[in-house]
């Protein structure tokens, strides 16, 4: 089933002519883009940087809306923000003056949830994200890979139906990365949420997405959406040499490449 | 799933390079390190009017101050002076407080209001009040109002720009994540922007601290019946020159305990910062 649909997306923006003084023109950030996601799929947004991921999410998230088409989620349009959708941003955006178990009671308190079942729940998520024994943390006391697993609960708590993540892994070294690529494979897997990721990286496209979305730059639209064949990424602790992975990540690097290649022939 | 606990434990708990030598020793270093300049100030200011190296009619030596300081103390006038000061102050400050915080916090979140209003707003942060201390006495004459509002007046400017301020640079992307979740905008003002500002705010009011000490000794060498301002020109027209260094060195104690008072309240209230 259908969870979010794409329908001939596009936005323009006004900015500042940078051959007129004062001036202002037209800038197309993305256009026409028009794809689905799949009730609990796991899709990734991948392309160069300009294909427009920041704005896409955006409007996934209901702040500012396209300037023509339309998003739908279960059929209806998005016109504001809203709980059914969480994102965990690539800077964490915790806030500072509340410590872990805090900062994943915001987002309780901002559903109405009633504050004896807060703890409880934070509490929970805690625990899922492997956080524990850091609930009275500040933000600044945790690694920054923490301090993303506290993102990642906060959005959680509030049990929206969508994950949106936006390069959420990008600040971290590679190491955290991989750990918290993994856990968020088996967190997707155990609550089944519809995970949209975007990222510049190809081989965490590949490895975490059940389909890569690959967008094209200046205006973003969609090049092409590839099927990852891979059964269970958890099971096989060396994905990355499948010839399955190799392949699907040979063909999105040519397609994120094929203009570079194209420019050399002329 | 992974542990991370082991590594982390050891997060924000710097432990400090301990020396072989025991802790009162290290602690007396520490106490002798931060009195040692005080103690030769104190020792200079006794000795420079005993030797004659200064005229001991203008500077009495240290210990004479400390006994007017005691006498006045045990007497009871210290205290009424220092009590008509620290009201009036403490009265003013408050007052500023009250008007510029809400005020900045409104003027800051409209960006309107913000760029139209901050230019004046800077002018009246950089006259110096007492410039106006006349306009202030010929308007409210020359009892407690004309010194409290002068206070207030003073306060007033520092808490509110810097509460403007602070409004305006708080995180977007804070903003951006709490909005994300459909908070209403009082909540997202009263539980993101709020929190957020209350370190720049406290730089304001930390300032605004020190000028309500200040323009009130001022007002009061000018016009008043009491306080510590009062009694320094007091004292000094009666030619008693060792109670007027007992009222200086009380002035600099208020302002010590006033400095001491919000730095406790600012650690307080920023405790989530590093």
């Amino acid at each position: 089933m259908d969870k979010i649909r794409f329908e001939r997306v596009t936005k323009k923006f006004l900015v500042r002519d940078e051959h007129k003084k004062g001036a202002q023109r037209e800038f197309t950030a993305i256009q026409n883009i028009e794809f689905t996601v799949r009730e609990g799929e796991f899709i990734t947004l991948v392309g160069p940087s300009g294909c427009g991921k920041s704005t896409l999410l955006d409007l996934l998230t209901g702040l500012t809306k396209p300037t023509k088409g339309r998003i739908l989620i279960d059929g209806r349009e998005i016109t504001g923000p809203g709980l059914d959708r969480g994102i965990v941003f690539q800077q964490y955006a915790l806030f500072p003056w509340k410590t872990a178990r805090g900062n994943i009671e915001f987002g309780l308190e901002a559903k109405g949830i009633p504050k004896s079942e807060r703890k409880e729940k934070a509490e929970y998520y805690l625990d899922l994200v492997g956080l524990k024994n850091f609930a009275d943390r500040y933000p600044h006391e945790l690694s920054g890979g923490m301090k993303q697993r506290v993102a990642i609960a906060r959005s959680l708590a509030f049990n929206p139906d969508v994950l949106l993540m936006d390069e959420p892994f990008a600040a971290l070294d590679a190491q955290t990365r991989e750990t918290l690529q993994t856990e968020l494979l088996r967190i997707w897997k155990k609550t089944g949420k519809t995970i949209i990721f975007i990222t510049h990286g190809i081989d965490e496209a590949v490895y975490l997405g059940e389909r890569v979305v690959v967008l094209t730059a200046n205006p973003g639209t969609v090049k092409k959406i590839v099927d990852i064949p891979l059964k269970d990424r958890l099971e096989d602790a060396d994905v990355k040499s499948n010839p399955a992975f190799i392949s699907a990540r040979r063909e999105v690097w040519n397609l994120l490449h094929e203009p570079e290649f194209q420019g050399a022939h002329i | 799933m992974v542990t991370i606990n082991k590594p982390a434990t050891k997060l924000n708990k710097p432990s400090k390079p301990q020396k072989s030598s025991s802790p009162s020793l290290s602690a007396f270093v520490k106490a002798f390190k931060n009195s040692i300049v005080l103690i030769l100030f104190v020792l200079l200011w006794e000795l420079a009017p005993q030797l004659g190296i200064v005229e001991r009619t203008f500077l009495p030596p240290f210990s004479e101050v400390i006994r007017a300081w005691w006498d006045l103390l045990v007497s009871g006038e210290l205290w009424r002076h220092f009590q008509a000061s620290i009201l009036r102050s403490l009265f003013g400050f408050l007052l500023a407080l009250a008007v510029a915080i809400p005020l900045g916090l409104i003027i800051g979140w409209y960006p309107l209001a913000r760029d139209l209003l901050t230019p004046i707003l800077e002018l009246f942060r950089n006259t110096a009040a007492l410039a106006l201390l006349p306009v202030f006495i010929l308007i409210l004459g020359i009892g407690e109002v004309s010194k409290i509002s002068i206070v207030l007046f003073a306060c007033t400017w520092p808490v509110l720009l810097n509460t403007i301020s602070a409004v305006k640079n708080v995180d977007p992307l804070l903003i951006k994540s709490a909005r994300s979740m459909n908070i209403s905008s009082f909540k997202l003002f009263y539980k993101v922007i709020l929190p957020a500002s209350v370190p720049t705010i406290f730089t304001g009011i930390r300032m605004a601290g020190t000028g309500a000490i200040l323009v009130l000794i001022a007002a009061e060498m000018i016009g008043a019946k009491a306080g510590l301002g009062y009694f320094i020109t007091y004292s000094q027209y009666n030619f008693l020159i060792a109670e007027m260094y007992a009222g200086i060195i009380t002035i600099s104690l208020l302002g010590l305990l006033i400095n001491y008072g919000l730095s406790s309240a600012e650690r307080y209230f920023s405790r989530w910062k590093q």
